[in-house]
């Protein structure tokens, strides 16, 4: 199997470490009233789908940048790869922006 | 027909005239008191004890392809319970003791044969590791050794002792762990479970559910047409998913590949289960003589039942920094299978999540082991309609309550369990 990451190219999936179906989407307010259930419900359960398939690869011995794949799960044929931050609805919320100021301190 | 050394002779000396199949191929009825949909060991194991501990006999297996064509006839045969955390230990001891007497049970030579099992050991954290293990082995009746260098080479003078990466320093054994045939045991199951009256449909692919007004299953939608069933319990390995899907149900489980090889036939060579502590590599040797090996999940989502290279590779370089001399061998097959990984690395027996459905499923790649006492105790949970003593931590809700089963420690990403 063979992903073309955006940034590298084709490169053999050995390359890669596989994190899992990239269609969750992290909940935004952590002390909500049910925070923890929609905690449990983004960290445990999955589609599983036989077919199409969403998921994040991290590019461990290239570019290492995160790639979300389309992939069949059937037939292991590759749709469409594009870096994750792309596909990351909510770039900016709060949160985000949070941690692009301390990484700025940091620098500094 | 019981089977017995008398028997043989009289069919023998008879042309085989009065022998008769092991179970009837049964066309499904309208209606049954449970519908078990999966023909792999569990479903068949359920089946079996439902009627033996039970007394319920109206029962269907249902199986798409034929029994014993999934996981329970692609894997590795090994059976242990050498686990640590208390969730599994007793469940999986309950399962061995039931290895033990499975083929008198049975009437049915499954070849359960309790050659043992050696986790080698490669460093002091490692050994600190395993004895804390084996400790816990011991609590739960399981039988334990702790065994030092010199032990394990008198055992097995092949392995590779003074590898400068990954010397070996001794080893955790179970001697009543081993391995069994496991087409005979799916058949072994099939048959006992047929006697009772339990009719297993094959070539009969579940495609969907029937269900009430408020929403509780009644039956299942199949290639041959609606059965209507009281009770409905899944027991489909890899391809759970695929069918609670038609429910809307989202479970904590991934579908994985997991390959094992097998090579030429060689002479006795390797007297148990031996598996590799620094790398993941595990053997043992068949009665034909082929060594038996297997090591990583291919790693990634997957239904395709064949596995990929790269992990080809890998499991063949553990092979050979652990035992250099299976170098000259040559590798006579290769296969794979759908594992239901979970998000804890522990299985799921439990009610519902809907009323009239049952759930057995998440077993990773370690549930042939696991077969006799996961027909036992889903069996008594769709019976009795509460969860067996020895499975009552492998209920669904423990990924909400935090009561996670994870003897890696790895967290919830399957690939690493
Ligand atoms: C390569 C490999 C090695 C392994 N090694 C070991 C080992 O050494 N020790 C160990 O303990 N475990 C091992 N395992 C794990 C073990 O094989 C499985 O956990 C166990 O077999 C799963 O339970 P089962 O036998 O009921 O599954 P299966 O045999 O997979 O049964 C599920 C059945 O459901 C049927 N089915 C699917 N969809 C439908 C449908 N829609 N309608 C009707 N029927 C359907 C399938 O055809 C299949 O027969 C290994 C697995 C693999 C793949
Ligand atoms: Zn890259």
């Amino acid at each position: 199997m063979r992903i073309p990451c955006p940034y590298c190219g084709p490169r053999d999936a050995h390359e890669f470490s596989y994190l899992g179906d990239a269609t969750g989407t992290r909940p935004k307010n952590p002390s909500a009233p049910d925070a923890i259930l929609a905690f449990h419900d983004y960290v445990y359960p999955r589609g599983n789908p036989a077919g199409s398939h969403r998921e994040l690869w991290y590019h461990t011995n290239g570019c290492r940048r995160w790639v979300e794949v389309s992939r069949n799960t059937l037939t292991h044929e590759i749709t469409g790869a594009r870096f994750a931050g792309a596909s990351i609805p909510d770039a900016s919320v709060p949160d985000a922006s949070v941690s692009d100021a301390s990484e700025k301190e940091a620098v500094s | 027909m019981r089977y017995s050394l008398f028997n043989i002779v009289v069919n023998g000396l008879t042309g085989n005239r009065f022998t008769e199949p092991a179970w009837r191929a049964a066309t499904p009825k309208p209606r049954y008191d449970v519908v078990i949909l999966g023909g792999g060991g569990h479903g068949l194991a359920t089946a079996y004890y439902l009627a033996k501990n039970h007394g319920i006999h109206d029962v269907a297996v249902i199986e798409k392809g034929y029994v014993g064509g999934g996981n329970a006839g692609r894997n590795t045969t090994i059976f242990r319970s050498n686990y640590l955390l208390p969730g599994n230990e007793p469940f999986y001891e309950w399962s061995v003791k039931l290895w033990e007497g499975l083929e008198q049970t049975l009437n049915y030579n499954v070849m359960a044969s309790q050659r043992g099992i050696v986790n080698l050991i490669h460093s002091d954290a490692q050994r600190d590791a395993y004895a804390r293990r084996g400790n816990a082995m011991l609590l739960a009746d399981a039988g334990a050794r702790l065994l030092d260098r010199d032990e394990v080479r008198t055992m097995m003078p092949f392995l590779d002792f003074d590898n400068a990466r990954f010397p070996i320093r001794g080893g955790l054994m179970q001697p009543r762990a081993g391995t069994a045939r496991h087409d005979a045991v799916v058949w072994g199951f099939a048959r006992g479970a047929d006697k009772f009256g339990v009719d297993i449909v094959q070539n009969c692919e579940a495609t969907g559910f029937l269900r009430d007004r408020t929403g509780a299953v009644t039956g299942v939608e199949t290639s041959l047409g609606p059965i209507m069933a009281d009770k409905v319990a899944l027991t489909l390995a890899g391809s759970t998913s695929r069918l609670t899907e038609k429910l809307d149900l989202r479970l904590p489980i991934e579908s994985q590949v997991l390959q094992a090889f097998v090579s030429e036939a060689v002479k006795p060579l390797i007297p148990g289960v031996i598996t590799f502590g620094a790398g993941h590599f595990y053997v043992s040797q068949s009665d034909k003589g082929g060594l038996v090996f297997g090591g990583d999940l291919d790693g990634y989502n997957s239904y395709a039942q064949r596995g990929n290279l790269p992990v080809m590779e890998d499991v063949l370089e553990g092979g050979m920094a652990l035992m250099p001399m299976i170098g000259r061998l040559r590798l006579l097959r290769q296969w794979g299978g759908i594992c239901d990984m979970s998000m804890d690395g522990s299985p799921i027996i439990d009610i519902g999540p809907l009323p009239g459905l049952y759930l057995n499923c998440a077993w990773n790649y370690g549930g042939f082991k696991a077969t006799p006492a996961s027909g036992w105790c889903f069996a008594h949970t769709i019976a009795t309609d509460t969860p067996h003593p020895l499975s009552a931590a492998y209920r669904l809700d423990r990924f909400r309550t935090g009561k996670v089963i994870d003897e890696r420690g790895a967290g919830p990403q399957p690939n690493l369990h």
